[in-house]
């Protein structure tokens, strides 16, 4: 980490590149001058920032929760119906295939520019990958686990509550994790594209300004959101769950 | 004053398989089980025994014919029908004492008392210690004695046993059976018990089938009528026990002819040979 740093440090004192290109990290090249350091404290402290991320974060949540509850609910249909499993799955998992911002343009069309049209391309793209991973997942539930909770008298709902979605739970968090990871990144296209605020936008604002230190504490911060939400969310989950069911971790 | 409880009326089932003619499981089978029995089904695999426990669970469903329990048809599972299947099936999403409370909290026992049912039933088969720990935790017999605890605290009128005890060490049959014998005696529950261990068939039933292949159902019927509680020595069982091995073999040999036709003569010495020095073992 220090060594990259450094490197940086040395690349831009050096004059490698012109410093609005490459602009310094932590020590200025004139005295009062910009660096990237500098632009994310401000940034900050001034809101513009915190703002913008918070818009971000709030958009991915709401996107996410709601392709969560209908990634489930197809999965959940097309495991249950032979005939909508020909039918949608075969459509879903064709749909899956295309990159989610392919969609932007149409969504522009519907919603127009704003907030809508960001909102729907994180829900297609996660609950395109949900439904996939989710059915999948359902379809793959021991049979003789069934067999045992019927024989108890479970059924219905009480069924996919008890046995079919807990048993597959580390299915279930590693597409989690994907269709975050398709989330994340469609909040961001979806804002640097459709300029409806939030960081996507002010990363944009900062191209056309040619702020670079502006661009590049934006893009600190997009990698930092997703490591921490990644490692610190669906890691830990996934570790504990995978140790309660004797599950053993490669490492 | 012995009562039908399960009634077998021409029932056939069979099993459509893409690409060839369907497996006939059970075929023509016509049969009355009697409140209280001890039920047991001998054969060899794949001779019907699984698929026809699991038409009286509920879980499948005949392809004709009629079952009947207490007169009423079998609609689905129900929990005065519970199944000890072939694999113990826990929940490793679940502790020990969980997967034992499943069925009883379904049956809207309130919780305290189903820890409570639980806990007994865990003691019974010796894993009382092992309320709080997770199926992975334990070794593969200790995992179907807990299956065997899940099915036994919910207290069915009828139990339906799949192999249960075959994953088990012999120490711990012994005292299973003992446990299940007395069970029996004391609560009269009907028990249908699936098993490839003659003697444990004869120590422990009222009535032996013995059931057949291609087509499968039921080959012949044999009473246990021997006086309880037995012992293995009673020469009344071991009679019963050759006798019941002769007819098995028999079957044994049909199977093998069909399956390695010319070359079956070679193999026939050698079943003989193996079978004869321990009468008992599992088939
Ligand atoms: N779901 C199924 N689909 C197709 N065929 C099946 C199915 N279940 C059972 N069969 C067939 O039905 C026949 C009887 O199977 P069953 O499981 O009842 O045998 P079994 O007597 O329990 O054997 P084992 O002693 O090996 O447990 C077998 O030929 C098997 O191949
Ligand atoms: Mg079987």
């Amino acid at each position: 980490m220090a060594i990259l740093i450094a490197i940086w440090e040395a690349i831009s004192k050096f004059e490698i590149f012109p410093a609005f290109m490459w602009p310094p990290l932590i020590i200025p090249n004139d005295p009062g001058g910009v660096t990237i350091l500098k632009t994310f404290i401000s940034g900050f402290t001034g809101g513009q920032l915190l703002e913008a991320t918070y818009v971000s974060i709030s958009r991915l949540l709401v996107g996410f929760s709601i392709a969560v509850v209908l990634g489930l609910f197809l999965g959940f249909l097309i495991y249950k119906s032979k005939l909508i499993d020909d039918t949608l799955g075969f459509f879903v998992s064709t749909l899956q295939s295309v990159p989610n911002i392919v969609w932007f343009p149409l969504a522009l069309l519907w919603f127009g520019l704003g907030v809508e049209s960001v909102i729907f391309i994180i829900i297609l793209g996660a609950t395109l990958s949900l439904t996939v991973t989710s059915s999948a997942a359902f379809k793959s539930v021991s049979p003789l686990h069934i067999r045992v909770a019927r024989t108890m008298g479970s059924s219905g709902f009480h069924l996919f509550r008890t046995v079919i979605l807990p048993a597959t739970i580390p299915q279930l968090i590693a597409g989690l994790r994907v269709a975050w990871a398709l989330a994340w990144r469609a909040v961001l296209a979806g804002e640097l594209l459709g300029g409806s605020g939030g960081l996507g936008t002010l990363l944009d604002m900062g191209r056309s300004l040619q702020a670079m230190d502006l661009v590049f504490a934006i893009m600190i911060i997009i990698g930092v959101v997703g490591t921490i939400i990644d490692n610190f969310v669906f890691v830990k989950i996934e570790r504990s769950v995978l140790r309660k069911w004797g599950i053993q971790t490669v490492k | 004053m012995s009562e039908p409880h399960i009634v077998f009326q021409d029932v056939h089932k069979s099993f459509e398989q893409k690409g060839s003619q369907p497996v006939i499981a059970l075929d023509q089978v016509n049969l009355t089980i009697n409140k209280g029995e001890f039920i047991s089904l001998l054969g060899p695999s794949g001779c019907g025994k699984s698929t026809l426990l699991n038409i009286v669970a509920g879980l499948d469903k005949q392809t004709s014919g009629s079952i009947t329990v207490n007169g009423q048809p079998i609609k689905g599972p129900g929990n005065d029908r519970i199944v000890v299947f072939q694999e113990s099936g826990l929940f490793p999403w679940m502790s020990v004492l969980d997967n034992v409370m499943y069925g009883l909290l379904i049956k809207k026992v309130p919780k305290e008392e189903a820890k409570e049912r639980a806990m007994k039933w865990l003691q019974k088969v010796h894993l009382g210690k092992f309320a709080n720990a997770q199926p992975h935790e334990l070794s593969g017999g200790m995992k179907q004695r807990v299956a065997i605890a899940r099915a036994l605290v919910m207290d069915p009128e009828i139990l339906l046993m799949d192999e249960p005890f075959a994953a088990l060490d012999e120490q711990t049959r012994m005292v299973l059976h003992k446990e299940l014998e007395e069970l029996w005696y004391e609560t009269k529950k009907t028990i249908i018990f699936v098993t490839h261990n003659i003697r444990e068939a004869v120590i422990l039933s009222d009535r032996i089938l013995l059931m057949k292949t291609r087509p499968g159902g039921v080959k012949s019927v044999f009473d246990v009528k021997a006086a309880r509680p037995r012992q293995a020595t009673d020469s009344v069982l071991v009679n019963l026990e050759s006798r019941i091995l002769v007819e098995l073999e028999q079957e044994m040999e049909k199977i093998l002819k069909e399956e390695f036709g010319h070359d079956y003569d070679l193999k026939k010495d050698s079943l003989r040979g193996d079978s004869d020095s321990h009468l008992g073992s599992d088939i």
